[in-house]
């Protein structure tokens, strides 16, 4: 299932990797000099041929907001009618109270503290960001709102797409084989909920390794050992699928 | 900390194209050539209570030099030689977003090349400026103020300082026998001794093309700029790529050829303008047809 | 200090270099923990370490420009790098190379991609033998990389010197001193563009031409180590067994 990842160059700014005419997927991390295709960022570089289709997937980088992305924020600050969240991009967030609360707020008689206190933890969609000023968020939607329970693993933004993995299968196999439920937001923030505190040390650690080993091939595989074996070692299951 | 500045003048869009477009047809909204200077006027000895001094209009950029001689301490290193200072600062006569204040960046950065062309050249013979050898020389503070900015500071400002330089003479000096000296500012013993003439050549680049001399409306259009010192023996006294962008390897080489013709064009310029210049003073309002 | 021999009977320099060979190099980067990105870089006894943070918002709304990021710049010395004690408070010298060496950034990063943010590139000279604002150059632009800041391409600095008459690369510090000429170059090499140039000394334009075309040569090099100490930071990881 990993075999698209051979086709892979790990791949510095100003490095070439491409020449001819191809489909630019993601524009941000590519740019045209003379006839070759060259990367601005280091990343992954991946070249279909068939498709014609170009890309590199950054290896660094901050969080840079889009419309509709699910993102977890920490409070940082409480305003008359609006809370500031830190949401890991170049500009903090704005939350509106009558979007939180669902109704008008009137400051002269309300602290907003009272719902939301600095250093609180909101699960919330990206609803405008136009680069003219900074990302405006939203709880309406199922879910969304205040976090209570779980903890949250932090992941450089750029490594989402692997803790999700094909069609959503890291994704599955991190739930499928710690229990645990996961919730993988844009930012890298990743919100998870497990029956014990040994399950969610062992979801932690096997998020980190895909962070860390995101560029190597064959990490799907990597992952599921890594956690089969942390849970023989920690015995939560038998001893049977220990490998060496 | 240095920063991305804020554009010092917002040159509207349709303008700026005008520019561009001109400047690729080897044209440009003033009439001038792309190598050609704006018309240069020197006023040496501007500066009655200066050792030496200049005001420089270039265009309408207008820059003044003064030189102070001070007696001082040589530097440990070279024991046997003058020192030499040299100092810039934009007023905030110059333009509405000079502020008050210490000088910023581009002052200090102004000031650096012109004292680099001037040291490392040994423009100014040094060794004759020793007063009691080992202990007390002529310090050189050369000042620049920039008045008046309409592009191209830092051309005016070494046009102001050669023409400042060969304007100053030093004053008599007695020595007593304990060592102590006096000056005698009223009686001017011998010119300021001279190895070698510089001058600056501003050469910016847009989209390709080169010109020099740039003003304010082009310098703001300008992707960078590359300043040349160039000496009267037609030698490269120093290099500063000065404005965000890039050279290549070619176009530094066109820009070398061009600054070091210009370069000592503007020399002999600067030289026949002094020797035929009277000690007048022109107010600084009165702008002369030459 | 005597001025000594720069250029030896056998043609090479004081220090055992060919004139046109760097010294040793040494390149790592994201080095730095809290930092987006970082990078050290030595090059001989010379060692600079750069960070950089950002693109993020600043108190300093009013230096923000509306269609781009600005890079803000500081080169440092640490007071104990130079052989004499230098000041703390930062000098004339470091303000005209703080804005020098943002000057060769400049026109590689695509600064389009986050407006109204800053980001910030943080040098500090840890020690000084020659040709720091190069090094400076060279580990600013592997910080920025670091942190996914996108670019055309990287920038790499070297100096070129003049010494006893001979043009050496990679000049050090007693070079610097007792030498000619002093050129510190900065270039795009992918890009065929020099962003950083300046001229301490006297050339003729004949020198000038093997001068930078020597520092040219010496860049190329540099910048593939660069690439490899950027690559270095994910090969080096190792899968855990």
């Amino acid at each position: 299932m990993e075999s698209q990842e051979t086709h892979r160059a790990l791949v510095v700014p100003g490095e070439a990797f491409a020449e001819g005419n191809y489909k630019v997927l993601t524009p941000s991390y590519v740019i045209r000099v003379n006839k070759k295709y060259v990367a601005t960022v280091v990343g992954l570089a991946q070249v279909n041929e068939e498709a014609k289709e170009v890309s590199v997937i950054p290896l660094e980088g901050s969080y840079v907001p889009q419309p509709e992305d699910l993102v977890v924020g920490y409070v940082v600050g409480v305003g008359l009618t609006s809370w500031e969240l830190d949401i890991r991009a170049p500009f903090s967030a704005t939350l509106y109270a009558v979007d939180f609360l669902g109704r008008p707020v009137n400051p002269a008689k309300e602290d907003l503290s009272k719902y939301l206190a600095v250093g609180d933890t909101v699960l919330a969609k990206v609803e405008v960001f136009d680069r003219s000023r900074g990302p405006i968020v939203t709880t309406r939607g199922k879910g969304l709102g205040k976090v209570t329970r779980g903890t949250v693993v932090e992941i450089s933004p750029v490594k989402v797409a692997r803790v999700i993995g094909r069609k959503g299968s890291m994704h599955q196999l991190l739930e499928g084989e710690t229990g645990c439920e996961v919730l993988v937001t844009r930012n890298g923030r990743i919100l998870v909920n497990c029956p014990n505190k040994e399950l969610e040390d062992v979801l932690a650690m096997a998020i980190l390794k895909i962070e860390r080993e995101a560029h190597i091939p064959g990490l799907t595989d990597r992952v599921k050992e890594f956690i089969i074996r942390e849970k023989v070692r920690r015995g939560l299951i038998g001893g049977e699928a220990e490998a060496d | 900390m240095s920063h991305t500045p804020s554009p010092e003048l917002i040159v509207p869009k349709l303008k700026a194209s005008t520019i561009v477009n001109m400047l690729k047809k080897g044209m440009r909204t003033s009439g001038r050539g792309p190598m050609e200077y704006r018309p240069i006027e020197i006023v040496p000895g501007y500066v009655r209570n200066a050792d030496g001094s200049a005001l420089v209009r270039l265009g309408n950029t207008v820059v003044v030099a003064g030189v102070k001689l001070e007696v001082g301490s040589p530097y440990p290193d070279a024991p046997d030689e003058g020192a030499l200072v040299v100092n810039a600062e934009f007023v905030p006569t110059a333009l509405s977003t000079f502020e008050p204040g210490p000088p910023d960046e581009n002052a200090i950065e102004l000031a650096r090349v012109i004292d680099r062309s001037l040291r490392e050249l040994k423009a100014i013979d040094m060794s004759k400026l020793v007063i009691v050898p080992g202990r007390r020389v002529w310090v050189v503070y050369i000042d620049i103020y920039a008045l008046d900015h309409d592009g191209n500071l830092v051309d005016a400002s070494s046009i102001a300082t050669l023409a400042a330089l060969m304007n100053t003479s030093l004053p008599r000096v007695d020595v007593d026998e304990s060592g102590s000296v006096r000056v005698d500012r009223s009686t001017r013993v011998s010119p300021l001794p001279m190895n070698n003439k510089v001058v600056t050549v501003t050469i910016a680049k847009v989209e390709n093309v080169m010109f020099v001399d740039p003003d304010l409306d082009e310098e703001s259009v300008a992707e960078t700029k590359l300043v040349v010192a160039v000496s009267e023996d037609r030698r490269i006294a120093g290099l500063q790529k000065s404005g965000a962008g890039g050279f290549t390897e070619a176009e530094i080489a066109t820009a070398l050829d061009i600054a070091l013709d210009v370069g000592t064009n503007l020399i002999r310029l600067a030289a026949s303008k002094l020797e035929s210049s009277g000690a007048g003073l022109t107010p600084l309002g009165e702008r002369s047809t030459s | 200090m005597e001025r000594p021999k720069l250029i030896r009977e056998d043609g090479l320099r004081h220090d055992g270099r060919r004139p046109d060979e760097l010294r040793p190099t040494r390149i790592t980067v994201g080095v730095l923990n809290k930092a987006s990105g970082s990078a050290l870089v030595e090059y001989g006894g010379t060692k600079v370490l750069a960070a950089v943070y950002g693109p993020r918002e600043i108190p300093q709304k009013h230096l923000l420009l509306p269609d781009r990021a600005i890079i803000r710049c500081r080169y440092h010395m640490l007071s104990f790098s130079t052989h004499e004690r230098k000041s703390p408070a930062l000098s004339r010298r470091e303000i005209e190379l703080s804005k020098v060496i943002r000057e060769a950034l400049e026109p590689v990063v695509i600064s389009e991609t986050f407006p109204r943010t800053a980001i910030d590139v943080f040098i500090e000279v840890i020690n000084a033998d020659g040709g720091t604002r190069t090094a400076a150059v060279t580990a600013a632009s592997l910080a920025l990389a670091d942190a996914g800041v996108p670019m055309r391409d990287l920038v790499v600095g070297v100096a070129v010197g003049k010494v006893d008459g001979v043009l050496v690369l990679d000049v050090d510090e007693l070079e610097d001193m007792f030498g000619e000429a002093d050129m510190p170059v900065a270039a795009a090499p992918s890009l065929g563009l020099v962003t950083l140039l300046q001229l301490n000394g006297v050339l003729t334009r004949e020198e000038f031409d093997s001068a930078l075309k020597l520092a040219l040569r010496g860049a190329s090099q540099i910048y593939e180590k660069s690439r490899e100490a950027l690559r270095d930071k994910y090969m080096k990881v190792r899968v855990e067994e």
